[in-house]
């Protein structure tokens, strides 16, 4: 079995710290673990469970649940393309197509180099500057094909 | 006009350091509610009020307040509802980002009214910028003695945390919400026992909406009658407003509760943009009902939208253009309430996807005649009253209205075989 590093089982017990219920930070816990593995693997479920006093499988209840808690490897980058009303009111297909012709890629897939996986996204909450997506923790909005090159090259 | 929400925000600029916000009058009202109030006072001044939740439902807020037992030994929760992801709505963000500070003193008001200890602010993960400020915030107050034990000297402590959340739209609902607080699946929970009574790890819990927590500040300072004399309707205060979709000026706005949408299409959002007109709105996000041109005088007030057969909801508005197929839009609408079922009941869970099927094969110029009855069956059976939340109800409030004003257009896909609107 994959065995959690002592800085992720150091960070996860810090959050069983702030909370009355262990469980409670179990989310938490498989934040930690994506963020140090960029994925949240079979092996890595059961080594959470262990850790919280859950079974495996009430762990990945919690994890398939949630929309950005991966259970597939990703991409060094994760792109997530607002695909809610107010995008798709002003044509955020335009993004999504240009995306996938440029990187060869639909949504739920990674590119071949590992670079990018492109997603769905419900939302992003910046309607008056649709269309909108985010690249891992950087938003961008009042999106035009034309601006995606440059913004593709920041990521490498 | 008074904009007490978004005076001190402009764009582009860093929020209030907690200096700066204190030197503008900030946390004044926490010096007011924690030296010279009773906790059952702040309920009822915040009643007195009118304030209502600005989270949706509109519910009165000190009313909510007031069905938390007070005499009950043990903790008691407050949490500041910050998971903006109604489609079309992007208000709370403003105010995330932009004053963190005053979203912080709203929060110790109301811990404070329900003799809570223990807050949370439950912010949605893609809110980047607005988990950078609230951390900054939190730990600014920390140190000037605003959170923690014995705040102002006053005996009363409070400890203030941020969760971010992995991404449900279900964790809006304010049960579903406490269940992914705990480290579950947010799947809504039975009501009653509501939160107020039995909420978060079983105790007593107020979740309030973002933009709610951040009148109260205010209402302390200025007092209920000067709350209800800044509003244009019977309902109270002012109102974070915004419009997107083709129109000239996209934005949010803050202005008087009640002014028309009339006014706030074409006085703010600048009108439609050149070559579209104007076929309806969603007023208050993806689930609410549409409204058309016969409503555009209608003031944009929790009853008075209510009397037009819609909801305010978060008062920002969608708007659907002629160049776009209203069928289209409803597709849009239903794939996202299919996709985000929490899964529990089965009407929501099944019927949902179905519509969804429905509405694309329309699209795909497949649409047969009897589709339109299997939607209108389906506003009926996914209605309030035979799901286990409102999330459904809600999908539907679209659905049933888009059948109501553009039937014509639901009928023309399915004889024309086609979308009139694909070149």
């Amino acid at each position: 079995m994959e065995n959690l590093t002592a800085e992720e089982i150091e960070k996860i017990e810090h959050e069983i710290s702030l909370v009355p219920v262990k469980k409670a930070a179990c989310i938490e816990a498989l934040k930690v673990v994506q963020q140090h593995r960029g994925w949240v693997s079979d092996e890595s479920i059961k080594a959470v469970a262990d850790l919280m006093d859950m079974s495996p499988a009430e762990l990945d209840s919690v994890a398939t649940f949630y929309n950005l808690i991966f259970r597939q490897p990703v991409g060094r980058h994760v792109i997530l393309v607002c695909d809610s009303i107010s995008c798709w009111v002003v044509g955020y297909e335009n993004i999504r197509e240009y995306l996938t012709a440029k990187l060869g890629i639909q949504y739920g897939q990674t590119t071949p180099d590992g670079r990018f996986t492109m997603l769905p996204n419900v939302c992003l909450g910046c309607c008056d500057h649709a269309p909108a997506l985010m690249i891992d923790n950087d938003l961008y909005k009042d999106l035009e094909p034309n601006q995606l090159d440059e913004i593709l090259n920041k990521y490498a | 006009m008074e904009t007490p929400l978004t005076q001190h925000i402009v764009a582009d600029r860093q929020p209030l350091s907690l200096k700066e916000y204190e030197r503008v009058g900030g946390y004044e009202s926490v010096r007011k509610v924690l030296k010279q109030m009773t906790p059952s006072e702040v309920t009822e001044l915040v009643k007195a009020s009118n304030l209502k939740g600005r989270g949706g439902a509109g519910f009165g807020t000190g009313v909510k307040w007031s069905f938390v037992p007070m005499d009950v030994p043990g903790p008691k929760y407050l949490v500041a509802n910050a998971d903006e992801m109604e489609p079309g709505t992007f208000k709370d963000r403003l105010l995330l980002e932009g004053n963190p500070h005053q979203l912080i003193e709203g929060m110790i008001v109301a811990s404070y009214a329900i003799q809570a200890n223990i807050s949370y602010v439950f912010l949605r993960w893609a809110y980047k910028l607005a988990a950078h400020e609230i951390t900054k915030a939190i730990q600014e107050a920390y140190d000037a003695g605003y959170l923690g034990e014995n705040i102002l000297g006053t005996g009363y402590t409070l400890d203030m945390h941020l969760h971010t959340g992995v991404g449900r739209y279900m964790c809006g609902e304010e049960t579903a919400l406490l269940n992914a607080l705990e480290g579950k699946r947010a799947n809504p929970r039975a009501k009653p026992p509501f939160p107020q009574v039995s909420g978060l790890y079983g105790r007593p819990t107020i979740v309030n909406n973002v933009e709610t927590l951040c009148c109260l500040p205010h209402i302390v300072n200025k007092g209920a009658e000067w709350f209800k004399s800044i509003s244009n309707s019977e309902d109270a205060g002012t109102k974070i407003y915004g419009i997107s979709g083709r129109v000239k000026k996209p934005g949010v706005w803050e202005l008087p509760m009640g002014v028309t949408v009339r006014e706030l299409l074409e006085d703010y959002a600048g009108g439609m943009k050149d070559g579209l007109k104007f076929r309806g709105l969603l007023p208050g996000g993806a689930s609410t009902d549409f409204m058309v041109e016969e409503h555009l005088d209608v003031k944009m007030d929790y009853a008075s939208v209510a009397k037009a057969g819609s909801r305010m909801g978060t008062g920002t508005m969608i708007i659907l253009d002629d160049k776009t197929c209203p069928v289209g839009f409803v597709l849009n609408l239903q794939h996202f309430f299919a996709q985000e079922s929490c899964g529990f009941c089965t009407p929501c869970r099944e019927g949902l996807p179905w519509v969804e099927k429905i509405l694309l094969a329309m699209e795909r110029g497949e649409g047969k005649p009897e589709h339109l009855n299997i939607l209108d069956f389906h506003t009926q059976f996914l209605g309030p009253g035979n799901t286990f939340c409102a999330l459904a109800p809600g999908a539907m409030e679209p659905l049933q209205s888009a059948l109501k004003y553009f039937r014509a257009d639901f009928e023309r896909h399915i004889t024309e075989k086609r979308c009139p609107w694909k070149k």
